[in-house]
């Protein structure tokens, strides 16, 4: 883990890149990288984040610009530039559930080539995808899902890089933290080892590459 | 009462002790509201959180503690926080009891579409298809009938939220199960006759011998 600056931290995104950003509605959101990614008018990004956020709320602020060109997610129905760049084509837009979403990360952070899931059987969901039967149920085969960057908001962090979570903000951050090539993490507090017991760290510090610095 | 409040208040009678339930966004929101006096039931939103309690007071709200439309919530105490694998995973996986969402269509055959109108309106369907495929029973909560039109429909022509046939759906003049796949008027709104209902319901009901008034 090495301790890095916003504007360090961003400047190893290249335009294109493909980024894992956690949140919910924007809570939970790394806003200082989100800030940074804005400043820097990195373009091109394809984007992997539950949600498209409200406009000037967490990944809401790179519609502004049109910095994002693809993006998968489950729902993007309260940001209307968003909504405006898929109809208007600038975007493409992969709407997918967000049970779904979240296990085709967590099989990317874990190994695994896919998962099978019940949900979107029967429906538009199943368009495309291999239906296989288990014990006489069917399920979908979704893919993992990896990015080149993860963009990580804890509550705590410590010299190691371990990392906790705060209540509703935790949502998809310990996820996508298993599923990137680099993992950049802001946290609320920078604290020494020990602060969080090991019983509350809910991301292993080897996982981090990158903690942006406080202050 | 208006018809939000008798949808809302009818589903808070199906909530039994100890049950987890998930509720939507819009009138299945209001149902938290009309839950018995002593009736130990425990919400969960789907963005982490089993045990949401009411909005804070002025002042007192946290901006990591909110609902899955981003909105300040509070916790009840034994609340309980996790991630979204988790939460997904508690959906998916059959531990919730009761999910209540709101519809678009719902059909004679007990199937529910509710998260687009192909050209209009394509937010994403966030939840809505894990929930109505895990969940142990589903509730649909609307109204009835939209600018005139039906929205319990012979055939849903929109896109489907799962071929799952949901289990009951409440609106302003209605209580409707589904036993076997077949729509059937289980109860009317208070002083309303059963021919008022079918006036407006696009779908065939199967209408049982008795066909008691909603009692609130």
């Amino acid at each position: 883990m090495k301790a890095v600056s916003a504007e360090e931290a961003v400047a190893m995104i290249p335009n294109g890149a493909s980024i894992m950003v956690g949140g919910f509605m924007g809570v939970g959101s790394p806003e200082r990288l989100l800030d940074e990614l804005v400043r820097q008018k990195k373009s091109g990004l394809a984007l992997i984040s539950n949600d498209a956020a409200v406009p000037g709320k967490g990944v809401g602020k790179l519609f502004e610009g049109a910095q994002v060109s693809r993006m998968i997610g489950t729902h993007i129905g309260l940001n209307p530039k968003a909504q405006q760049q898929m109809l208007g084509k600038q975007i493409s837009v992969d709407l997918i559930p967000q049970g779904t979403f979240v296990e085709r990360i967590r099989a990317g952070g874990c190994g695994l080539g896919g998962v099978l899931t019940p949900t979107g059987v029967g429906t538009l969901v199943e368009d495309g995808k291999q239906k296989i039967e288990v014990d006489g149920k069917a399920y979908l085969l979704e893919t993992a899902l990896r990015a080149d960057f993860a963009l990580v908001h804890a509550f705590l962090a410590d010299y190691a890089g371990n990392l906790s979570y705060a209540l509703t903000a935790r949502n998809f951050n310990p996820v996508m933290a298993m599923a990137a090539n680099t993992v950049i993490v802001t946290a609320e507090h920078i604290v020494p080892v020990g602060v969080i017991a090991p019983d509350h760290v809910v991301t292993p510090g080897p996982l981090v590459d990158y903690i942006v610095a406080n202050g | 009462m208006d018809a939000q409040t008798i949808i809302a208040r009818r589903v808070a009678q199906e909530l039994r002790p100890g049950n987890l339930v998930n509720l939507g966004i819009g009138i299945p929101t209001l149902v938290a509201n009309y839950v018995p006096k002593g009736l130990n039931v425990f919400f969960q939103s789907e963005n982490g959180l089993i045990g949401t309690g009411p909005i804070p007071e002025q002042g007192m709200a946290h901006p990591f503690l909110t609902d899955a439309g981003g909105r300040p919530i509070s916790a009840l105490p034994g609340a309980a926080t996790f991630d979204s694998a988790m939460s997904f995973g508690l959906i998916r996986g059959g531990h919730v009891d009761i999910t209540v969402l709101g519809g678009l269509q719902v059909d004679a055959g007990g199937r529910l579409a509710n998260w687009m109108i192909p050209g209009k309106l394509v937010p994403g369907m966030g939840g809505a298809m894990d929930l109505v495929s895990g969940a142990k029973r589903v509730i649909v909560a609307m109204q009835h009938a939209a600018k005139g039109k039906s929205k319990i429909v012979a055939r849903c022509n929109l896109p489907l939220t799962s071929a799952r046939v949901i289990d009951l759906v409440v609106t302003e003049m209605a209580v409707i199960a589904f036993p076997d796949g077949k729509a059937t008027l289980l109860e009317t709104a208070p002083g309303l006759k059963i021919a008022e209902v079918l006036a407006v319901t696009e779908a065939e009901l199967d209408i049982p011998d008795k066909v008691p008034e909603m009692k609130f």
